[in-house]
């Protein structure tokens, strides 16, 4: 598979009210032809800008943008074989849906009976066969954000960006459009760019997530990598939930200065069944939460040292844990995972 | 009442507190409250006197007595299609269609730069810059504008020292628009009316620019279209209902002004000063007042066209 989008030393410098901000320092990244990747991150973490480079809204400081192996770093966005699906989804108001879709095609001269009958397709290619006569204010949310999917792949772009397009839709919404996009883009085999600040959204959709972190990528990898085998810090406890724990703490349980272990792969003992050789931590329960399918219990060990989390699984357990009861905790020593570069 | 607790019982019970608790249950008496003065004023100062107007121009004067003679009649009607007065408001409709179109023309760039691009202090200094003139009395920025553009003002005198006299010439002897010097022309009427209007066309403009979200230019562009097709497709249709407001305002205000072409001009009449005549000098009120409608009927089909030609849709 050949590189689609790659990014060469690529910073961005904002100067804001005379301070000077780092949005991205110093960003490599190779994104492969057909790939669905997300940018992750926190929110001013610099995915955002990342997309925006690449889409040519905001020129990089420093560094080369290439597509399809050609240097695009200072073309204008209508130079470029990308097209994006926008937060706010961008509709034109004044235009009906049909035109909105039409207008990548209108700009380059179409003639309007095959621009609007490409059009009416990728309407039916988004579900949403009967609604080119209206105008965008009277679609709904979930309509809206189709209709920017069908507009930006008028042009069959190389490489479609899309900028958190999901973030405005709620959950039962968002979920279905997540499997859509993802069916959508097997069919057709394009290269998708995608950000989010929803590890569960990366995680789910994914071939690969780049994690970003204050302008610089933290871990580029595939989602099941990602999530057993974070690289720092920061990706541990940003991508699902981790104990993460250092120095003494780390050395406790392993010859590593830092390590991790997620809490669904720490079995909780319960003293009345235990019938195993004894448990590794020995801890009482400070807080529970309940997750449906588990519990979360946030356990403190008998022997000081941090506070573990450890996930027990609602089926098997006769009795829902009670904060105060005392616990064993247990694991197997392949699901540590040790963390070679701590965050500074 | 038991008085569970008396502090906040006490507290509620004063004449404010119940007025406001008053007003805050019943939205519709607040409503009232709010909307009456400027129903009033609307319902009964604007529109009666406008409806008075309307009465009015039904009337006659008796040509003998110069009285009104309160007697309805289609007389008024009749004369404001003689060829005089057709002529002077043809000149009235040609004078604000250009004074908008140029106001228009002028406006909108400054107006784009000041929504999109100027920040800060920036925006602040621009802000004042279109407001200042309408700080100072209207009078005084005339006769200003009457000394610049006279025959030994500034105008003539900066083109002078460029060796562009000539130029100037060869303006002033066009026919129609020329005149003796640019202020006895109607081509001076025309740049001073222009000037005078110029901010209630950029205001509007900017306030509609404004609006536009960055993200729609952002998405015509990602689609592939040049900056000047951005324009023309998506910013100036998205600005289009702020150009029609601020060409009301040039249009009705060029329509409507009776000073500027007496000051600046080569004394043809406009329609602001035929209504000032008439009633002022003939005490004619009923024909004043027929023909003070005469621009309102001019807006009423420049709306009803501007409505048609969609410059409301993006509203």
């Amino acid at each position: 598979m050949s590189s689609s989008v790659s990014l060469r030393d690529v910073s961005c410098v904002f100067r804001s009210a005379g301070k000077t901000v780092h949005a991205v320092a110093g960003v490599n990244l190779d994104v492969q032809a057909g790939e669905f990747f997300t940018l992750l991150g926190p929110s001013g973490s610099g995915k955002t800008t990342c997309l925006r480079m690449i889409g040519g809204f905001t020129l990089p400081t420093d560094g080369r943008i290439l597509i399809d192996g050609q240097d695009v770093s200072q073309n204008p966005p209508y130079a470029r074989p990308v097209n994006t699906v926008f937060q706010d989804y961008a509709l034109f108001p004044h235009m009906s849906i049909l035109d909105n879709v039409a207008y990548g095609l209108m700009v380059r001269g179409v003639d309007k009976a095959s621009r609007e009958k490409k059009a009416q397709q990728l309407l039916e290619t988004v579900q949403l066969p009967e609604v080119g006569q209206r105008k965008p204010p009277q679609l709904s949310g979930g309509q809206r954000q189709r209709v920017a999917l069908a507009r930006a792949l008028i042009n069959e772009p190389q490489v479609l960006l899309l900028d958190e397009p999901l973030g405005a839709l709620d959950l039962k919404l968002r979920e279905q459009m997540q499997s859509e996009l993802k069916s959508l883009q097997r069919k057709l085999g394009i290269t998708f760019i995608f950000v989010t600040h929803d590890q569960h959204e990366a995680l789910s959709m994914s071939d690969r997530i780049g994690v970003f972190n204050q302008g610089r990528l933290e871990q580029v990898a595939s989602p099941a990598d990602l999530y057993n085998r974070p690289s720092t810090r920061f990706v541990a406890e940003f991508v699902g939930a981790a104990n993460v724990l250092q120095g003494a703490d780390a050395r406790r349980y392993a010859a590593a200065e830092a390590l991790m272990i997620r809490p669904e792969r720490v079995q909780v003992r319960r003293r009345a069944d235990d019938t195993a050789p004894g448990p590794r931590v020995s801890g009482v329960v400070r807080e529970v939460q309940f997750f449906g399918a588990f519990w979360r219990l946030q356990v403190q060990p008998l022997d000081g040292g941090a506070p573990l989390l450890a996930d027990l699984p609602v089926q098997g357990s006769d009795h829902a844990p009670v904060v105060g009861e005392t616990v064993g905790l247990d694991w197997v020593d392949g699901d540590l995972h040790i963390i070679e570069a701590l965050h500074p | 009442m038991t008085a569970s607790s008396p502090t906040s019982a006490a507290a509620r019970n004063g004449l404010l507190d119940r007025l406001s608790t008053l007003l805050y249950t019943r939205r519709g008496l607040l409503l009232g409250v709010l909307l009456a003065p400027p129903l009033l004023w609307f319902g009964i100062i604007y529109l009666g006197s406008l409806l008075s107007l309307l009465a009015n121009s039904f009337f006659r004067l008796d040509d003998f007595t110069g009285q009104v003679v309160r007697e309805v009649g289609f007389g008024n009607f009749v004369e404001i299609f003689s060829p005089t007065n057709l002529d002077v408001a043809l000149r009235s409709t040609l004078m604000a269609v250009a004074v908008t179109l140029s106001c228009a023309l002028l406006g909108f760039p400054m107006a784009y730069y000041m929504a999109r691009y100027a920040r800060g202090t920036q925006k602040a200094l621009l802000y004042v810059a279109v407001m200042l003139p309408l700080w100072s009395s209207y009078l005084v920025r005339l006769y200003a504008w009457k000394l610049l553009l006279a025959k030994e003002g500034a105008i003539s005198w900066v083109l002078q020292a460029l060796h562009l006299q000539w130029l100037l010439d060869a303006v002033l002897a066009l026919p129609v628009v020329g005149g003796s010097s640019l202020s006895f022309s109607p081509l001076g009427t025309y740049l001073v009316f222009v000037y005078m209007w110029l901010p209630f066309m950029i205001l509007p403009i900017m306030a509609a620019i404004e609006r536009i979200p960055g993200s729609y230019l952002e998405a015509s562009a990602d689609l592939g279209a040049s900056p000047a097709q951005t324009l023309r497709q998506v910013i100036i249709p998205l600005a289009m209902p702020g150009v029609a407001a601020g060409s009301i305002f040039t249009f009705s205000l060029t329509l409507g002004d009776y000073i500027i072409p007496q000051v600046i001009g080569n004394s043809t009449l406009y329609i602001g000063q035929v209504v000032y005549r008439q009633q002022g000098v003939a005490g004619n009120l009923p024909f004043a007042a027929a023909f003070s409608l005469v621009p309102i009927v001019i807006i009423g089909v420049y709306l009803w066209l501007a409505k048609r030609k969609g410059a409301f849709d993006a509203l």
